[in-house]
């Protein structure tokens, strides 16, 4: 396989970054309320994580290792800015359910983890490639979550009514955040122990 | 000899400001307080007549921001004494509100004796307090927020960092708050730099997280060492954040942004021992082999935030 191919399926499964590497986990029990909203806020991420990532991988050399940590805050801050202007123009309806955690992207730390061990080290083109895929992943948790909770607690998908009624009300609130993530984790490790036939140790939730 | 003299100069500063704040105290208007969701308490100060004083056509009140807008008053009972009256509405009172509460022509033992009206608020102790109990416990950022979840997952394994995390990250939220609004208020508000809120704040965390990393190095390098790469990464947890940009959204003042921020810190320090406590106890468990780690602490996660739904009808004013 082409190297840039494995990098986009390495983040989209072999390391999700949800539900293998357990980062950025807050989004992920706070959005996950219906699908649009996990998607929104997915793309949100795709761009910052890719346009961060391709930024850091050119300027690579002129940053300093000892002020690396600040460099990329900043870096990651612009682009959200950048993103948190354009969203509310495109979709102000969806925005303003996730408006607060458009602006908190700055402090997930999928992206500042993804520029620290792969964009600082690698040239441009698989930074990109690095970046698209650990976005398309976090999308692609985001949505699956989303997607349980919203057909278990409202009964409906992307806003459609599918079931009718709704089931278990208790997967939108907070809690069923946390249970379904934690029931996803938990099928995650057992589809490996399947395949590989080990139990992989958890992530280190950071 | 000095002694006395320090105290006959205290004692004519007071004398002095009594002067100064005394007319100022005198000219203000009377003051109500707010019972039930829809009653207001206020004091004549004087006896007034019954059949004036239970005349709801004889107040008129409205929240201060728009006087058009008149509450309806059901009816007005006044106490045995005749001094003190309570309004009842027929709609729900916003208690964060401030309302006055005009008084026609007060009556008093048959004489007209001119009109008064009063200001009906929270007391600002109550409102701090409330701001307090609802960053900490109501709307528990963890909890409720779910926010702030890697440091929460992170170092919620023993105790002992647990309570030195939960210290740490108050006293870095509290300072990173103030500072916050200082430069949100005076500086971005000012100058109409709203789109660069985020930048701005977590430079300002990334600096007093590296001010705490120096200091708690020399001062207790054994609790530097046991929370490891985690105090660095307080800069990149979610609540630290949240808290400067909550306050900046709901245009909460210097103190209510101390106290809020301070509210959330020691609400993610109960959080932070609580889940400690418990993953203390789960080591010696029998978890299902697909469980261990991470998925269990996301489930016992989950029902505490259950508990936590308790605190959503919390009132104490």
């Amino acid at each position: 396989m082409n190297r840039n191919l494995q990098l986009l399926w390495n983040g989209f499964l072999p390391e999700n970054p949800i539900f293998r590497l357990a980062l950025s986990l807050c989004p992920a029990v706070a959005v996950t309320t219906s699908v649009k909203n996990g998607l929104l806020l997915g793309i949100a991420v795709v761009f910052v994580q890719v346009f961060s990532s391709c930024t850091v991988a050119i300027f690579r050399s002129f940053i300093h290792p000892r002020i690396r940590i600040p460099a990329y805050v900043l870096i990651i801050a612009t682009w959200v800015s950048v993103i948190d202007m354009i969203l509310p123009v495109v979709s102000p309806e969806a925005y303003k359910q996730v408006a607060l955690f458009v602006k908190l992207i700055v402090v997930f730390a999928i992206i500042i983890s993804r520029l620290e061990l792969f964009a600082s080290k690698e040239p441009f083109v698989p930074s990109f490639y690095d970046g698209l895929g650990m976005g398309i992943g976090f999308t692609f948790g985001l949505v699956i979550t989303g997607a349980i909770r919203e057909l278990f607690g409202a009964g409906k998908l992307y806003g459609f009514d599918v079931l009718g009624f709704e089931p278990l009300l208790i997967m939108i609130l907070p809690t069923g955040g946390f249970f379904v993530i934690g029931f996803i984790m938990a099928t995650f490790n057992y589809l490996e122990f399947k395949i590989t036939g080990k139990i992989p140790k958890s992530g280190g939730a950071h | 000899m000095r002694i006395h003299r320090f105290w006959m100069a205290a004692a004519a500063a007071f004398v002095l400001l009594l002067f100064v704040l005394g007319p100022a105290l005198a000219s203000t208007p009377g003051t109500g307080s707010f019972k039930k969701d829809k009653e207001i308490e206020i004091s004549f100060g004087i006896p007034v007549d019954e059949s004036w004083a239970t005349n709801p056509a004889n107040y008129s009140v409205y929240e201060k921001p728009d006087p058009d807008i008149k509450m309806a008053v059901v009816s007005v009972s006044l106490d045995p004494r005749k001094v003190t009256a309570t309004l009842r509405f027929k709609d729900t009172l916003n208690k964060a509100a401030e309302y006055i509460v005009e008084a026609k022509d007060i009556v008093s033992e048959g004489k007209v004796i001119g009109s008064r009206s009063f200001m009906v608020k929270k007391s600002e102790v109550q409102i701090l307090f409330s701001l307090l109990i609802g960053a900490a416990l109501i709307s528990n950022y963890v909890f409720t927020k779910y926010l702030g979840l890697c440091i929460f997952f992170g170092v919620s394994q023993k105790k002992e960092t647990a309570i030195g995390m939960g210290m740490t990250f108050t006293v870095v939220m509290v300072l990173s708050a103030i500072m916050c609004w200082a430069l949100n208020a005076f500086v971005l508000v000012p100058y109409h730099l709203g789109f660069l809120k985020v930048i701005v704040f977590i430079g300002i965390v990334a600096i007093f997280v590296q001010a705490v990393d120096t200091m708690l190095r020399k001062v207790n390098p054994y609790l530097f060492k046991r929370l490891g790469v985690y105090l660095v990464l307080i800069t990149t947890n979610c609540i630290i954040l949240a808290v400067p940009l909550d306050n900046a959204l709901k245009d909460h003042g210097s103190l209510e942004s101390l106290i809020f921020a301070l509210g959330a810190g020691v609400g993610f320090a109960i959080a932070l021992f609580l889940m400690a406590c418990v993953r203390e106890r789960l080591e010696v468990c029998r978890v299902p082999r697909m469980y261990q780690g991470l998925p269990i602490a996301f489930i016992v996660t989950g029902l505490f935030a259950l508990a936590f739904l308790g605190f959503s009808g919390l009132a104490i004013f």
